[in-house]
Parts: structure tokens; sequence; C-alpha cells
């Protein structure tokens, strides 16, 4: 298996591939967030409790699950480049972490524009939320420190240590709602059970939770490609490509 | 469509204000994002070639007056 991956580590490789995929994974990707959005806005039933209000759930939980996962995928790019120093998984850790960093954003602003109507206050130091938080925190840290070194492979491997290290944070993430008392609702759904939400709902969101997924592979492949050309750029392979 | 007129699907129940603003932010986020991942990477690709043009000038310069 290795042997059939290891071509898949050489840049150039990724490059193209990358190229190849990006306009469909962008294009499948916006397709899927307007039909998830436009459904769960107008074609869902309101919820029973919270009115109209709960149709933030649209965005606030594909951002909230995709902050979770896009960082999982950081922190497993970090770990490859700091074990077998796989160059291109090291261009990653720093190409998604602004992705990263947007979507855990989306969750906190929807999350609080949700709070503000449902629980009376914008904000509140609880568990759920300042964890989220500290993971935002924990994305800019990993895009500041990649840049705070001179050199830049030493940054790099800096930014990628913090990722690994702060993996910490998402079991504490997941399991807030369960470990402390919080004003945050518990998982509606799960791999386990029954999902406790509508299907008329549920497939809105399960759509726009994909849209989110394949957004985040779409800008990827934008930004590993920028960083692919950066660090290549004396290479003649990229020479070729862009001196014509 | 769940609602009767385009008045009350902008009304969202009273919670227009948090719904709208949800969405706006949260679509101007996301289109920054890519807009600026796709400027970063064209603003480069120009750079690169730019500066390989002038490379190869110099080059060709060099091998003239040589």
């Amino acid at each position: 298996m290795f042997k059939w991956l290891h071509p898949y580590a050489k840049p150039e490789t990724v490059y193209h591939l990358c190229g190849r995929l990006m306009p469909w994974l962008m294009g499948t990707a916006l397709l899927l967030l307007l039909l998830g959005n436009i459904w769960g806005l107008a074609f869902t039933p309101p919820d029973y409790q919270q009115g109209d209000s709960y149709r933030i759930i649209h965005l606030h939980v594909p951002a909230a699950i995709m902050s979770m996962g896009t960082y999982s995928a950081m922190a497993i790019a970090a770990f490859i480049a700091l074990v077998w120093q796989v160059k291109v998984a090291q261009w990653s850790v720093l190409a998604i972490a602004p992705i990263g960093a947007v979507y855990t954003a989306i969750a906190l602003i929807t999350g609080m524009a949700w709070g503000k109507p449902m629980w009376g206050t914008w904000w509140v130091w609880d568990a759920r939320l300042t964890s989220e938080l500290i993971l935002l925190f924990l994305y800019l840290g990993v895009i500041a420190l990649s840049g705070a070194f001179s050199d830049r492979q030493t940054g790099a491997k800096v930014a990628s240590l913090l990722a690994v290290v702060g993996v910490i944070n998402l079991p504490i993430i997941h399991f807030s709602v369960e470990w402390w008392n919080t004003l945050h609702q518990g998982a509606s759904i799960t791999k386990f059970a029954k999902p406790s939400i509508d299907p008329s709902m549920l497939w809105p969101l399960l759509i726009s939770i994909l849209a989110f997924k394949i957004l985040m592979l779409a800008l990827l492949c934008v930004r590993l490609r920028t960083a692919i050309l950066v660090n290549e750029q004396h290479r003649p392979w990229v020479k070729a490509m862009a001196g014509d | 469509m769940y609602f009767q007129s385009w008045a009350e699907f902008w009304a969202m129940g009273g919670y227009g204000l948090f719904v709208w603003l949800s969405f706006g932010s949260s679509y101007v986020l996301l289109a920054a994002l890519v807009w600026y991942s796709q400027y970063q990477h064209k603003q480069f690709k120009r750079q690169l070639s730019a500066k390989l043009a002038r490379e190869k000038r110099l080059q060709q310069y060099q091998e003239q007056t040589h």
C-alpha cells in the first residue's frame, strides 16, 4: 500500500491532482451548500420550541462539526510531517489552518446569534463555548507560530507540534456538554443512536455538513497548490510550467 | 415553501435579525476565504512568471554581450 501511496507524496503529482480535483470539489460544495441552506431556510417546518430561530442550525452545526474535523485533518498532517518528514504534509498543515479558523469563527458567530434569542445572552463562559474558543486560538496559534521564525522550516515544525498537542482539545469540546453543566444542548446526531431530530430537518442539515466538508477539501486544494509553488519555485518542473 | 409570503420569510417569525445575521456573516467569511485563497494563488503565479521572464531576459542579454 505504501508503495502505491508514495508517489502521492511528490509535490508535482499533488499539484496537478489538486488542480484537476479543485473545480469539481468547489462546484459540488457550493451546489450542496445552496441546496442544504435553501431547503433548511424555506422548506422545513419551524421548531416547536424555538420557532424559526432554529434555522441557524443549518450553518452552526456544519461549521462546528467541520471545525473539529478540519482540526483532526490538520493534526494528522502535522503528525505525518513531524514523524516521516513528508514535505507535502508539512505544507498542508499551514494550508488548512486558515480554513479551520474560519469554520470555527462561523460556529462561534452563529452560536452567539442563536444564543441571544434562545438563552438571553450572546456569550457565556461555559465549557462548550470556551473550548470552541480555545479551538479558534489553537488555529490562530498555528498560523502565528508558522510565521514567527525567520527560518520557515523551524516555524512549520513548531506549528505542527502545537497542532498535534492541541488534539487534546477535541475530546474536551465533544464531551463538554456531558462532563459539565452547560446551557448548550447535547448532541442531536450521534453514531450510535437514532438522531433526536425529525427527518424533515435532518436531511438538509446532513447536506450542509457534507457541503462544508467538500468545501474544506476544495479550499485545501487551492491553498496547497500555492504552498507547493512557493516552496518549489526553484525546481525545474515549476520553472518549466510557469516559464511559458 | 413553508412560508406564506416573502415578508414572512424575511421576518423569520420575529427572529429575522438573528437568522440573517448568522447567514450573512457566514457567507461573507466563506466568500472572503474562497476569494482570498484563489487570489493568493493567481498573484503568486503572476509574480513567479514575471521573475522567470526577467531571469530569461538577463540571460539573453549576457549571452549577447559576451
